[in-house]
């Protein structure tokens, strides 16, 4: 037996063989080989009771995922638009000098391979990169040259971290450099708190009262789309089946956000708190985080909180000794695939497939994870609910707007002195968010990420909320130096390579929409092509299957309403019937190749 | 549970069963609503999203979508036919469709879906992206420049051949079908009498050597357009 077949036997017998964790196999043949070499799909299928093309399908969809071969250590620098104008490029020009290669490539003697990834949750403390799992921040390009020899000489990435950030990232089991920066904390989840007194009032309660509370509190979704929290628990209870599922969803991969890695990194505890409340209310014995592979680094710390609770019989049978009462929590790690933030793709990530959305209907409350009753709730959500139990959900319902209870944490980054978390009643206007922010030359704010709405100053007086300016917690700013129209470019760059290629308006429509954009800010556009945008974003939007097609034209769509004047000035020379956009030199260059000779009419 | 709900399409009410999904009523009753992934034989999927209908005021693929009493539904506005045309025109510009060139002209369902539209030629500019033809397999082409990604043959291999010849694999505009072999069709278990060999709307599966057996102009869409069948079911 060779080496790599005593491997893949190891590795699929750890996961028990089983198809549904998939995912987890892959993830170790990759940490142990290197990548998941093709030679091996059949093997690991055999192993994990499944097909070939089953094992190459989940390997080929995640980004973190290859069947090449790469270097021991792996620079994934990320290309999120606040990185970029932080200087993420020059960083980038940097590393290419330094390494002699290019993006997507491996030094020829094996050891590093560069690469670039979407946003990594690092926005406040840009340009930064992933060295493997290890996290740097604050990148210069005067650093890299010391960095890239520093692994030269020595290819573990933790050695690159010599100081070590705030707060719980210099916990032995974290040891990061990076920096929660809690610029601003509110009442409910980032002030002190109670421990477990959520939890203990929930189990002085039936789980009906439980959700009733919920109900009363007004807790709505803090992932973004807003469903009330207790119909989704009560939703969940009601569903027949005899196993019921608790999922927490950290897979933060809106750009701009990582407030989610700040609550996992400063309030671990309560977050799993919130979930043991959900399990209680809702009678679940299983419950999973989807942590976002970018968030690796936090594993090991949070593997350990899981197992403090364990101890303290906060998870396992039996829970603060009410008889009944099981619950268990377990990791599940990603890798690299923003529209598995979508809850549909998380679930089937979990079961171990491609992250593939599914339809809803039935929704995940009916048949999620399993084909069970399972309750998707993002990571603030579960704080929220701790508290609420603890708190009372009069309190909460006292806090924020009559149709936003509560609090929300705000990731701001971008054009701002103090780039950080907020955490702000709704109903706060986006304006004084900024000025507390030190954001004081702002031309642009992105609110919710490329899928929310970028918005201009007319805009500022509009409160954060459900009703108004909605978003999952990503505030970007950007001032008057900034081309509005490169931030949008940037956004449909991030949504043509996330799109799962399900269906076809996301598929094609965003592919479409990046290119014609393009044109336009090469000055190429017509007006015309301002209506092909706005015609072409809508059909994308109405007709694609999940969230990620719904709102992948917004940057586009939201651009085109709040700052018309910058798209007429590029287009003001093109009333007429002459395409701009055509090259005659440009079209006959391949022609010109295959004759061998140059085109006798159109030539230089 | 009531054996029968009633519906409303585009102002029509139609009896549909509980359990039906909004296109098998429809196609029940008569009324074509146009569809390229979808395939009675096969489970629903709705990844093509040429069936988007308006339910109660929210756009949904009428081949997943289960009906239920009262619901109003509207299928044939100017808007839906406008976004239907495309997500057409999209399926033919991320391709290489060549129909004068292809032998499933006349029996290709995207063809026929374009000219139920009207559609003379795509509004988008063609991608021409570089696709694989896999000629492997002793009696099946597999060229993925016509795939639509309809996952039909995936669909079929499973579920009516109890075989997994086909996977989506990639992402995005990468996305394709996958085969379940080490490097071609060829290495798989597919065989010349698997029901996925028929399955395709497109050219993208098709049998070798029978390809023009049938006179184009003969051919199913040459004599009447795509859905007329299902509308003549009203008649």
């Amino acid at each position: 037996m060779g080496a790599m077949e005593s491997t893949i036997k190891e590795v699929c017998k750890r996961y028990g063989n089983s198809r549904a964790r998939l995912m987890d196999m892959v993830r170790d043949v990759q940490e142990q080989l290197g990548h998941v070499p093709r030679e091996s799909f059949a093997l690991i299928a055999r192993e994990a009771n499944t097909h070939r093309v089953e094992v190459e399908s989940v390997v080929s969809f995640y980004a973190f995922l290859t069947d090449k071969k790469q270097g021991r250590v792996v620079l994934r620098l990320c290309d999120d638009i606040i990185d970029r104008f932080k200087g993420g490029g020059e960083v980038g020009a940097a590393l290419c000098k330094a390494l002699g290669i290019g993006f997507g490539e491996t030094t020829p003697d094996g050891g590093i391979t560069l690469d670039k990834t979407p946003c990594i949750g690092m926005s406040d403390q840009a340009p930064a990169m992933m060295v493997n799992d290890t996290v740097v921040t604050n990148l210069s390009p005067e650093a890299v040259p010391a960095l890239v020899e520093a692994l030269r000489r020595n290819p573990d990435p933790q050695a690159l971290v010599t100081e070590f950030g705030d707060g719980n990232n210099a916990d032995p089991l974290v040891q990061a450099m990076v920096n929660s920066n809690i610029r601003e904390a509110g009442p409910v989840i980032l002030a002190n708190y109670r421990k477990e007194g959520g939890l203990r009032k929930a189990l002085t309660q039936t789980p009906d009262e439980v959700i009733e509370d919920i109900k009363i509190s007004g807790l709505r979704g803090r992932g973004g789309a807003g469903f009330l929290t207790g119909l989704k628990w009560e939703l969940t209870r009601q569903s027949p089946g005899t196993e019921k599922y608790v999922l927490c969803n950290a897979d933060e991969g809106e750009p701009g956000t990582f407030k989610d890695r700040v609550l996992l990194t400063e309030r671990a505890d309560l977050v799993l708190e919130g979930m043991t409340v959900a399990a209680y209310a809702i009678g679940a014995e299983t419950g999973i985080i989807y942590l976002r592979g970018e968030y690796a680094y936090l594993r090991r710390f949070l593997e350990e909180k899981l197992n403090r609770r364990r101890e303290a019989r906060l998870l396992g049978n039996t829970i603060l000794g009410r008889e009944g009462f099981n619950f268990d929590i377990r990791i599940q790690m990603g890798a690299g695939a923003y529209v598995c933030g979508e809850e549909t793709s998380l679930i089937s990530s979990c079961e171990g497939t491609r992250g593939d959305p599914t339809d809803r209907t039935p929704f995940p409350v009916v048949k999620g994870y399993m084909v069970s009753p399972t309750a998707v709730n993002n990571v603030e959500t579960y704080c929220c609910a701790a508290r609420i139990m603890d708190m009372g959900p009069g309190w909460f319902a006292s806090i924020g707007t009559a149709r936003s209870a509560g609090t929300k944490l705000l990731s701001l980054c971008g054009d701002c002195e103090r780039p950080g978390i907020y955490e702000v009643p709704f109903g706060t206007p986006l304006g004084e968010v900024l000025k507390r922010a030190g954001a004081e030359d702002v031309a642009c704010v992105c609110v919710g990420g490329p899928s929310g709405q970028m918005v201009g100053p007319a805009q500022f007086g509009m409160g954060i909320s459900y009703e108004e300016l909605s978003t999952g917690g990503s505030v970007m700013v950007f001032s008057s130096q900034r081309d509005i129209l490169e931030v949008a470019g940037a956004f449909m760059e991030f949504f043509v390579e996330e799109s799962c290629g399900y269906c076809v308006p996301c598929r094609v429509g965003n592919v479409l929409l990046r290119s014609r954009l393009e044109r336009v800010r090469n000055g190429e556009g017509t007006k015309g092509d301002l209506d092909y945008l706005r015609r072409l974003g809508e059909s994308v939007k109405f007709s694609s299957r999940c969230g990620l097609g719904q709102t992948s034209p917004n940057p586009i769509l939201s651009t085109l309403k709040h700052f018309r004047p910058v798209y007429n000035a590029l287009v003001k020379d093109g009333g007429g019937t002459v395409n701009k956009s055509f090259h005659i030199m440009k079209a006959v260059e391949q022609a010109s190749a295959i004759a061998g000779r140059r085109s006798e009419i159109f030539h230089a | 549970m009531s054996d029968s709900v009633t519906i409303t399409i585009d102002g029509r009410n139609i009896e549909a069963r509980p359990g039906q999904t909004i296109l098998e009523a429809a196609d029940a009753a008569g009324i074509y609503i146009p569809r390229l992934c979808s395939h009675p034989d096969l489970k629903p999927i709705g990844s093509c999203r040429v069936c988007t209908v308006v339910v109660d005021g929210r756009p949904q693929a009428a081949c997943v979508k289960p009906v239920m009493d009262g619901m109003v539904v509207q299928n044939s506005t100017p808007e839906l036919l406008q976004h239907r045309r495309n997500i057409v025109d999209m399926m033919f510009v991320e391709g290489n469709h060549f129909c004068m060139f292809c032998e499933k002209s006349g029996n290709c369902e995207l063809q026929a879906m374009a000219y139920r539209f009207g559609i003379t030629a795509p509004q988008y500019p063609f991608q021409f992206p570089e696709k694989e033809v896999d000629a492997s397999h002793p009696d099946i082409l597999l060229d993925h420049n016509r795939c639509i990604m309809c996952a039909r043959c995936v669909r079929a291999s499973q579920e009516l051949d109890g075989k997994n010849v086909f996977q989506s694999i990639g992402r995005g505009f990468a996305r394709k079908i996958g085969v379940n072999g080490e490097r071609a069709l060829g290495d798989t278990d597919m065989a010349a009498t698997d029901k996925a060999a028929d399955i395709c709307p497109v050219g993208c599966i098709v049998r070798k050597r029978v390809g023009f057996e049938k006179p184009i102009g003969q051919r199913l869409y040459d004599t009447r357009p795509i859905g007329s069948d299902i509308e003549e079911v009203r008649a």
